[in-house]
């Protein structure tokens, strides 16, 4: 088969709860920083959540605010700020030859729900429900909303693919660069999550929900009091480009995707398989023909619940025993659990260690659980690695979906 | 209810449908559409705030009656009657 062409990231465009660029997010995880709020959410009265700050009317006016979704807005944010991070002369750029992949873990709910709230003050007549309600409940309406809002005439669509969907978005525009049918992409994974009851009520009844006096300590994967997730906002997008195009134009390349794995456990809707994840990992390492020993640093998926993480490292531990060098965090203690956009943006939080060999902390695991402890895991205050060459990503969600990523530092 | 106070309540609607434009100097003869911009969407906003708000029914085939500050005045004006406003 011909060799495939190489394909690099050359901007990050983002917004967390505890951040809105790069260069703020990765200050704040280096430094320790969570940012997690107790927000008011219908039915459910005070929850944790993380919320993010932008200003939305920096790329979108107040006339489009109002009909875009929060999905929207959070994806046309960070496409603007990945596009300026990569810079790209977007007004000479051929818009046609742009494609974008938004992963999203589930849209149109918020505004399902608001709708079905609204009839409600109208004794349920439907003639009250809004005309907006099937172009912001489409699927791909926060990959529509960037090309509208950037007059991107190349493909758009989401990839729905729970809380797997942020490597799923770079992995599908990874393909479609290598396969010649756009010459640039804008990729990643958004959430608006927190703007729904529904999500919140189903964890509480599943009994996943975070909670804690201190909204900050409520997200704290691996800690024996961990009591489950902490719903979140986000968005993290990248541009990405062939190799050749970007070292064409001279672009700052910030990494390389070198591997990456898709697979399913074939079983329980939300448990997941240590099996499955472990050859997930296995194979992604494959496809970057190195060895577990070469990664450098590993950003667990960590979503904070009971079982999920018990799991993760049961498969982390089959994986990556005898790897005395290797690292490994997450950064949702930090800023919960941003769902679509939560690998994208955990990758991101990692990319800066590229260039210090710095290793962002775990938070919030003041009593590490044994059954979740693992060699190189950072708790509590950066680690200086010798070196960062490969970093990998997990990313897992509902319905048995497990996703790696590895990128490693462009040389 | 005056022609000019039904001319501010769509005006009013009109600004939360449009926050970006200026509507000090909208002219009352001229269609909304050629001098604001709306699209389709926005102006089924202003039939469903009318609806909402007022409790006004305007049926599809008079959406062309809404076209400028005058023709609402005039075919509003009735329906506002009708309502004891």
């Amino acid at each position: 088969m011909e060799k495939l062409p190489r394909i690099v990231i050359t901007g990050v465009g983002l917004t967390a709860p505890n951040g809105n660029n790069l260069a703020e997010f990765r200050e704040n995880l280096l430094a320790g920083r969570a940012r997690i709020q107790e927000i008011d959410v219908r039915y459910m009265g005070k929850q944790p959540a993380g919320i993010c700050d932008f200003d939305a009317t920096r790329y979108q006016k107040r006339r489009e605010l109002r009909t875009s979704t929060r999905a929207g807005s959070i994806a046309i944010y960070c496409a603007h700020e990945a596009i300026f991070d990569a810079n790209v002369d977007f007004a000479a750029a051929d818009k046609s030859r742009i494609g974008v992949y938004v992963g999203i873990t589930e849209h149109g709910n918020v505004e399902t729900e608001n709708e079905v709230y609204n009839i409600s003050l109208f004794n349920n007549d439907t003639k009250y429900w809004t005309h907006h309600h099937n172009p912001r409940t489409v699927a791909n309406n926060p990959a529509g909303e960037i090309t509208i809002n950037m007059g991107i005439t190349g493909p758009h669509y989401t990839i729905g693919a729970a809380c797997a969907a942020g490597n799923a978005g770079l992995i599908q525009a990874a393909q479609m660069l290598q396969l010649g049918e756009v010459d640039m992409a804008i990729a990643g994974g958004v959430s608006e999550s927190p703007h729904t009851f529904g999500i919140f009520a189903g964890f509480k009844n599943q009994t996943a929900l975070a909670h804690h006096v201190d909204p900050n300590k409520a997200s704290r994967p691996f800690d024996k009091s961990r009591n489950g997730i902490v719903i979140s906002e986000g968005g993290c997008l990248y541009v990405l480009e062939r190799l050749e195009d970007a070292q064409k134009r001279g672009a700052r390349i910030i990494a390389e995707i070198v591997g990456w794995h898709i697979n399913s456990d074939a079983g329980d809707t939300v448990l997941p398989d240590p099996v499955r994840q472990a050859e997930c990992m296995r194979a992604a390492l494959k496809k970057a023909g190195i060895a577990p020993q070469d990664v450098d640093i590993i950003s667990t998926h960590a979503t904070g619940t009971g079982k999920g993480d018990v799991q993760e490292m049961i498969s982390m531990r089959e994986v990556f025993q005898n790897c005395p060098t290797t690292y490994v965090n997450n950064a949702k203690g930090f800023i919960g659990h941003c769902m679509g956009a939560a690998g994208t943006l955990e990758l991101a939080g990692n990319l800066g260690s590229f260039e210090d060999q710095l290793v962002h902390p775990c938070i919030n695991i003041d009593d590490l659980d044994p059954e979740c402890a693992i060699d190189g895991l950072v708790i509590g205050e950066p680690k200086k690695a010798e070196k960062v060459e490969y970093i990998l990503n997990n990313s897992f969600g509902m319905l048995g979906i497990n996703s790696t990523l590895i990128v490693k530092k462009f040389a | 209810m005056t022609a000019e106070e039904i001319k501010q309540i769509v005006l009013e609607i009109v600004a939360d449908i449009a926050p970006d434009e200026d509507l000090s100097n909208v002219k009352p003869d001229v269609k909304l559409r050629e001098q604001l911009s709306l699209d389709s969407m926005d102006f089924l906003d202003i039939v469903m705030e009318l609806r909402k708000k007022h409790g006004i029914e305007v049926p599809e085939a008079d959406y062309p009656r809404l076209a400028s500050l005058d023709s609402c005045a005039e075919y509003l004006a009735p329906k506002f009657a009708e309502k004891g406003k």
